[in-house]
């Protein structure tokens, strides 16, 4: 009896094992290899440039497939987390990281503009075209201020279009959010009483309002809320062919984003751009300008510990910088002005790769 | 002789105290992690319902509140539901029927959270829109049904947790009936009850076990998180209505663990997770010590 | 009279009863049948060659796959087995060995309070522990996190099964002079065998189905990836990312892994069923 009972025995515990061992036979791979060995860089971070920076990654990939970076769009508040405690070799963020950040950082940290983006106000309201919106409404409907789409204020914007009576559903960020902070930086600026109720932060107590996981999650909700108002970067609009509205600038003209607006934003900054390249370039002054631009950053240490991936992601980045930027304005982006990417550029050199 | 069995006592003892050690260490790694936050706030934290990230101010309330609200509502619709499919497959299936239906009431216990979650966006979200917008407007003063028609919120949360809780309660309640000794439901039925009486009758007997039973099935609704999170709105407020999008504990560690931005922020969620893992425990606990006694209670057991 | 109607009142009640107890059967089959005709219509249109072969793509591009995360899924799990079948399985034989004394209390109460524990909470700790101190997201991150779900499942399985075998198999080992140690690994624990596979099975399938945990320990990869430290993709985690997103393409590869993993999940409770039912047959011959 016994014979019959080892054999499966035997069997059984050969089942167990091979199944614990599933699909992990393969050799773990080597982060920091020689060069010509692969190399896995991961980051996290915003998810406002996630459509261009996946471009560029499988682009690069396909150039060089030694190279892989994995990059998860966990928000611009994860994204400095997790660079800050290590787990992800690079961050990115659209809200540059704050003085008490950087100092609370095991080494010191780039912040490297990668392009230009714009956040738009989007909403879903049937049978109503396109809208215009100006700073302090859209601040006032955050507020909780202006709770219906026929209310006076919008009205006075938009002459000659018939606003339903319906309850205005706000739609923000559940999570940590770069493009929460380009919204509520341009917000705080054009009214005080939103700077002080709300402030300026990646992740900020919304007075009203329901949550979504990321530019996805809010465009998500938008377009399935009747009523809803949001605000996500420009390019998740125009892939998901979500109505967004123009916003009023500095100058007072009504201004819908498009990369040459959002362009001349960014004009005037790279005139004066600080050595640190932390910059906010929400409601600039100018003709044409878009009001709600913004740079986004990658950050990177300057004295990364693994030094095979430290050069890796340099090249990456002067690939992007240069050849790049040719894939930015199909998916809605603007390319940086030339006379930033020199700087940054040079920029590039101080980071140890050796 | 001896040795060898002491041995093999010990050998197999250090892999049962692995158990008890993985336990002890979660309580302890989780209140460690939250020190900086138990200190800053105190007790203040279970009763303040300001959570901004900006000012460095946290109070669990509104996710508390929420999930409980959650749970609770998961708990009214689901126990009669469940209590009914464990009368109806003890008592009365014929017994044909009985396996296929136990086997059916395991599936829905298989289906993983996430799978409920993406049902939930794409279908119940949509329908409980469309029932909050066909609603007449004199419903809608009441505190309890007032709000944006936006579908996510605590009804689809609470209706979700109700379909997935079903299966625990009605399995555990299954069980508690199947120990009533015979002879009660035979004294019933020469007493000239009825089938209702007859069940009534052996409900009450298996009470403590059932209400055993209903609380594992809270404890379960309680942790839940993925389903949860993707229809419930994320809104870290404290409202009475039916239709607010709310938070719940869960919910609120998936969504902003990656990203709190500093320590205080991440000691404040590892917070909410040691208060979520109190709960549970006292929850867990208190359904099984019933269950326990039920099984005491009996004179004879059907298990060595 | 009054008690002929009293008779009728209560048989029409006993009637609504029963009848109240059928139609809750159909109420909890109802969301049943709606989940799965949606997972299965929905997910097998976009079933295609290139969700099982195909990596994922940028945004926006079509052809994307999740041959990685099915891959992350599997590579996981094993994981999780690995660390959860010896201390699990082992826990269960203490349990049943030495039922009556304190320590297997403790035992058992720290098993079924690791089994109520959210999973959620036990991301957090995988995070503080495999994660932090590591500074880096990892496979074997996310397998710990699951492995610890599996512990108390496979325990309390294998205590339950052990206990099934007749007394009189254990009695007749230790007549025959084997040891304790020699008793329950030749004859009790091959007796009880089928019936613990099926738990662990079991327990594989549950935790294949979980994301909490995995969101902040095994993270997620775009690539392909068989490494124990880096990230990995798994078929929940992409789900969940899929499902938050506007894109209409990651909608369908959605359902898709919904239906990959109603089925793989179908079908470990469907053969722990047949098992079961095959090993009651053979204990009554």
């Amino acid at each position: 009896m016994l014979k019959p009972l080892r054999s499966r025995l035997a069997l059984a515990i050969t089942i167990v094992v091979s199944s614990a061992c599933g699909g992990g036979g393969a050799q773990p791979e080597a982060t920091s290899a020689p060069a010509g060995q692969a190399v896995q860089i991961n980051g996290a971070g915003a998810t406002f440039p996630y459509p261009i920076y996946s471009k560029w990654f499988a682009e690069y990939n396909a150039l060089r497939p030694d190279v892989r970076i994995n990059y998860q769009s966990i928000g611009s508040g994860g994204g400095i987390r997790q660079l800050l405690n290590e787990t992800v070799f690079f961050g990115a963020t659209d809200g540059p990281m704050t003085d008490e950040q950087l100092k609370s950082a095991p080494g010191p940290i780039l912040h490297l503009p990668m392009v230009l983006g714009a956040v738009v106000p989007i909403y879903n309201v049937p049978g109503v075209g396109e809208l215009k919106f100006t700073g302090s409404v859209l601040a006032d409907m955050y507020l909780g201020k202006v709770k219906k789409w026929n209310d006076p204020a919008i009205g006075k914007l938009n002459p000659g279009v018939t606003l339903p009576a319906t309850d205005i559903t706000i739609v923000h960020r559940s999570d940590g959010s770069g493009t929460t902070y380009i919204f509520v930086d341009y917000l705080s600026k054009v009214s005080a009483e939103f700077k002080t109720k709300v402030g300026v932060n990646t992740s900020v107590n919304w007075p009203v309002g329901v949550g979504g996981k990321g530019n996805e999650g809010v465009s998500g909700l938008v377009t399935q809320t009747p009523g809803s108002l949001g605000y996500v970067e420009l390019i998740f609009a125009s892939q998901n062919k979500i109505s967004y509205g123009s916003v009023e600038n500095a100058a007072g003209e009504a201004v819908k984003a498009t990369t040459d607006s959002v362009s001349r934003a960014a004009a005037v900054a790279a005139a004066s751009m600080p050595a640190d390249f932390r910059v906010s370039i929400t409601n600039a002054e100018g003709p044409g300008v878009y009001p709600i631009s913004s740079f986004t950053w990658l950050l990177v240490y300057q004295q990364p510990s693994d030094k095979a991936s430290g050069k890796a992601l340099v090249d990456f980045v002067r690939w992007a910088l240069s050849d790049g930027q040719k894939y930015c304005t199909d998916l809605g982006y603007a390319p940086l002005p030339p006379s930033v990417v020199m700087l940054e550029m040079s920029a590039l050199d101080t980071i140890s790769v050796s | 002789m001896r040795s060898r069995d002491l041995g093999f006592r010990l050998g197999v003892g250090l892999f049962a105290a692995a158990l008890v050690l993985i336990v002890a260490a979660i309580g302890y790694e989780l209140t460690r992690q939250s020190w900086l936050s138990i200190r800053q706030f105190g007790l203040d934290f279970w009763r303040t319902s300001t959570w901004d990230p900006v000012a460095g101010e946290f109070g669990a309330l509104p996710f508390i509140w929420g999930t409980l609200y959650s749970s609770l509502l998961a708990l009214a619709i689901s126990t009669p539901v469940a209590l009914g499919i464990a009368v109806f497959i003890s008592e009365l299936s014929p017994p044909r029927l009985r396996t296929p239906l136990i086997f059916i009431t395991e599936l829905l216990a298989a289906i993983p959270s996430i799978v409920y979650g993406l049902w939930g966006i794409f279908v119940l979200v949509p329908f409980v829109r469309l029932l909050e917008t066909s609603m007449p407007d004199a419903l809608r003063e009441f505190p309890l049904l007032s709000g944006p028609p936006l579908g996510v919120g605590m009804l689809s949360a609470g209706l979700i947790l109700a379909v997935m809780v079903v299966p625990f309660t009605s399995a555990v309640a299954r069980e508690v009936l199947k120990t009533v000794p015979l002879a009660q439901r035979e004294a019933a039925y020469a007493l000239g009850a009825t089938r209702f009486e007859a069940i009534r009758a052996a409900m009450f007997y298996a009470r403590t076990g059932i209400v055993g039973a209903i609380m594992l099935g809270f404890g379960r609704a309680l942790g839940e998180t993925m389903a949860v999170t993707m229809v419930i709105g994320n809104n870290p407020q404290v409202a009475a209505s039916l239709f607010a999008p709310q938070h719940t504990m869960s919910a609120v560690i998936a969504n902003e663990f990656t990203e709190a931005a500093d320590a205080l922020y991440l000691a404040a969620l590892v917070e909410i997770g040691l208060v979520l893992f109190i709960i549970t425990l006292l929850v867990n606990g208190l359904s099984r010590g019933l269950i326990w006694t039920m099984g005491r209670q009996q004179p004879s057991r059907t298990a060595a | 009279m009054t008690s002929q109607r009293t008779v009728a009142a209560r048989k029409v009640l006993s009637s609504l009863f029963v009848g109240a107890c059928a139609l809750s059967v159909i109420v909890a089959l109802v969301p049943l049948a709606f989940i799965l005709f949606f997972v299965v219509s929905q997910g097998f249109q976009s079933l295609t060659l290139d969700f099982f072969l195909n990596d994922p793509r940028p945004v926006g591009e079509a052809g994307g796959g999740m041959r990685n995360a099915i891959v992350g899924t599997l590579m996981l799990t094993g994981l999780a087995a690995t660390i959860a079948v010896p201390i699990g399985v082992l826990s269960g034989v203490y349990l049943s060995e030495y039922r009556g004394t304190r320590f297997a209390s403790v035992v058992r109460f720290a098993a079924d309070t690791l089994n109520g524990v959210p999973s959620i909470v036990i991301g957090v700790f995988a995070y503080g522990v495999a994660v932090l101190p590591f500074k880096h997201f990892s496979a074997l991150a996310g397998g710990l996190a699951l492995g610890i779900m599996m512990i108390p499942i496979i325990a309390r399985t294998t205590e339950e099964l052990l206990l099934l075998v007749p007394n009189a198999l254990r009695e007749g080992a230790l007549a025959l002079g084997a040891t304790r140690a020699r008793a329950v690994a030749t004859v009790i624990v091959p007796a009880a065998l089928p019936g613990i596979i099926t738990g662990i099975v079991l327990a594989l399938a549950r935790v294949a189905g979980e994301t909490a945990p995995l969101l902040f320990t095994s993270f997620n990869n775009r690539f392909f990836s068989s490494s124990f430290t880096e990230p990995i993709s798994s078929v929940t985690v992409q789900l969940f990312t899929y499902a938050i997103s506007p894109y209409e393409d990651w909608h369908r590869q959605a359902w898709a892994g919904a239906l990959v993993l109603v089925t793989i999940v179908l079908v470990c409770s469907v053969a722990a069923r047949l098992a079961t039912a095959r090993l009651t047959q053979l204990r009554e011959q």
